[in-house]
């Protein structure tokens, strides 16, 4: 179905748009903190969840950095970041802004937001490390506001070595 | 001609041995120098893209060879010529896209303006203003511009991949990559076309030899990487092959994956796990493909530039461009092929999670050269052991040799007179 313009939904969306804010400030502040066991859980099970680079975005290229396509690719990537990937261990903090309801669809949100992640390493000083959009589709479901989709599209032209985590 | 060095390097091999590398190669600032003078600027293939990233006339993709940045381009007639990305009058480095189409280059300073092979066409106001009958100003009468063009560098495409040199007097590629190289280099590119992919850039703090080693060295990736080990991808009881050119400066690692799981290989290897089971397999899931012809992984290095990946259905070239001593950026173009089904592309992608700054294989390569470089750096007169295998040079039947390192060392040595 076509995705009617947000300006629509006022003035029932009032209480939508805070339940929007608050998905985004409970899933930076899991990731903030290393909850990542409870990371899948923001999302639907049959999700997508990519961070791809803007140039391959703009130019309509497939290949993304990370791309999932299940909640179970999820959990396999918490597994690894948590157990098998070896990496320098590093800290993250995600500032979230503009969060932008873009239009309701039958079932769903569309959603973006800019994002600004900070690293910070053991013994170094804090560092931008990567920095992009969210382009997200939200729904309902048991009566909480989850990601069917969650793009991370990236700015960042280089990666400062590796990226673990997840953005 | 080769000028001499300035300066002589101040730095000794400590021993006769290539089993012993000094770490101070991998930070000197005049090492660094000489190696890409020696390496990327003369006498040496360097990689710069893909046919099929400049596919229409006009076409041109921004690179790098070394530290110095370049233009793939295809020409109106079809040729594709490699180009040096400053301009002759006042060293600008005109091109600042990554891709676009383009008639002809025009330098945004002084608007000289170069065709697409590099000849400069066009100088502004070359013969003056004329004014109150008088000509006031241009170029000197003698200025010729066919003798200031572009730096163009000699270009060898072969299959689909472009390698170019800025020295006229490179041998032709097939020469360069030699007869045990040469049929593993056409196993994957062999004239189909190819299909990007896309691309991943990451910017790794240290040396770029390291990287070269890095796919050299069939030792780590059963050990550091636990889905290679666990899910039997790369493992020391692989039926597999090292291969090096006759200069010992490339090489291939070769191999046919196996089932996995425990067995005397995985003894005391921590990273191994022998419960792990996916809760998506669908990244894992490998197709043999029938131009594999046997391995189901073969890694080359090109020696100094490129890396070509194959990996069960993932597919890729990682460019090393140099970024002072302690630092190189590194691409990674991801391809298919153009008769691929749509089932073998969505494949290719979800492999390709193993791979890239964030893969499940990869991201931790990066994290280990970093480390070595933050090692090596505390005492540059420490040196590596390299001596899996024993001390000399040869191919082998299995992967237990760091022998491709040492052949690597035994070359740079040569060339650098070290």
């Amino acid at each position: 179905m076509a995705a009617s313009p947000a300006a629509a939904l006022a003035p029932a969306g009032l209480e939508l748009r805070f339940a929007i804010l608050d998905i985004y400030a409970a899933y930076a502040a899991c990731l903030d903190e290393q909850r990542y066991n409870e990371w899948p859980d923001f999302f639907v099970d049959d999700c997508i969840y990519r961070v791809q680079p803007r140039e391959n975005f703009d130019r309509g290229l497939p290949l993304a950095t990370l791309a999932f396509e299940s909640k179970g690719m999820l959990r396999d990537r918490v597994y690894a970041i948590t157990q098998t990937l070896f990496h320098a261990p590093y800290y993250q903090r995600h500032i979230i802004s503009g969060i932008a309801l873009q239009a309701q669809r039958a079932d769903g949100y569309d959603v973006t937001a800019s994002y600004l992640v900070l690293r910070t390493k053991q013994n170094e000083p804090t560092e931008v490390f990567n920095t992009g959009r969210y382009v997200d589709v939200l729904e309902w479901q048991d009566g909480e506001l989850k990601f069917r989709s969650k793009l991370a599209i990236f700015d960042s032209e280089l990666i400062a070595n590796s990226l673990i985590y997840p953005i | 001609m080769n000028a001499p060095d300035p300066l002589p390097l101040r730095r000794d091999w400590p021993s006769d041995a290539v089993s012993r590398v000094p770490f101070w190669v991998y930070s000197d600032p005049d090492i660094y120098r000489r190696e890409l003078e020696r390496f990327f600027y003369a006498g040496h293939w360097c990689y710069v893209g893909l046919v099929a990233e400049i596919a229409r006339a006009g076409d041109f993709k921004r690179s790098w060879i070394g530290e110095r940045s370049v233009v793939m381009v295809r020409n109106h007639d079809g040729a594709i010529h490699v180009v040096e990305n400053r301009c002759a009058h006042r060293g600008v480095a005109f091109c600042q896209q990554n891709f676009g189409n383009r008639r002809d280059f025009v330098c945004p300073y002084h608007q000289w303006t170069y065709d697409l092979s590099g000849n400069l066409i066009g100088v502004p106001l070359r013969r003056g203003v004329k004014s109150n009958g008088k000509v006031e100003g241009g170029m000197p009468a003698d200025f010729a511009p066919q003798e200031h063009g572009l730096t163009k560098l000699k270009v060898a495409a072969r299959n689909g991949i472009v390698f170019a040199s800025f020295d006229p007097k490179v041998p032709s590629l097939e020469d360069y990559l030699g007869p045990t190289i040469l049929p593993y280099f056409d196993r994957t590119f062999d004239g189909r076309e190819l299909t990007i992919l896309g691309y991943s850039r990451q910017r790794i703090p240290g040396n770029w030899k390291l990287m070269q080693e890095n796919i050299k060295d069939p030792y780590h990736p059963g050990l550091l990487h636990t889905w290679f080990v666990t899910f039997g991808l790369w493992r020391a009881d692989q039926k597999s092959r090292m291969l090096m050119d006759e200069h010992c400066r490339h090489a291939a690692m070769a191999s046919s994956r196996n089932q996995g799981g425990k067995a005397a290989v995985t003894q005391g290897v921590t990273t191994f796990r022998e419960n792990l089971a996916l809760d998506d397999a669908r990244v894992l899931d490998v197709v043999s493909e029938p131009w594999w012809n046997g391995p189901s992984v073969v890694m080359q290095t090109i020696f100094p530039s490129v890396v070509l990946q194959q990996q069960v259905n993932s597919l890729s070239t990682r460019h090393i461009m140099p970024k002072g001593p302690g630092s190189f950026d590194f691409v990674w173009t991801h391809f298919g092929f153009k008769g691929d089904s749509e089932e073998m592309t969505r494949r290719r992608l979800r492999q390709a999670n193993l791979f890239g700054p964030a893969g499940y294989v990869s991201a931790d390569d990066g994290e280990v050269i970093e480390l070595s470089q933050d090692g090596m750096a505390q005492t540059p007169d420490g040196r590596t052991i390299i001596e899996l295998g024993g001390r000399d040079i040869a191919n082998t039947e299995h992967m237990v040799t760091e022998t491709l390192i040492r052949g690597m060392y035994r070359y740079y040595r040569k060339v650098m007179e070290l």
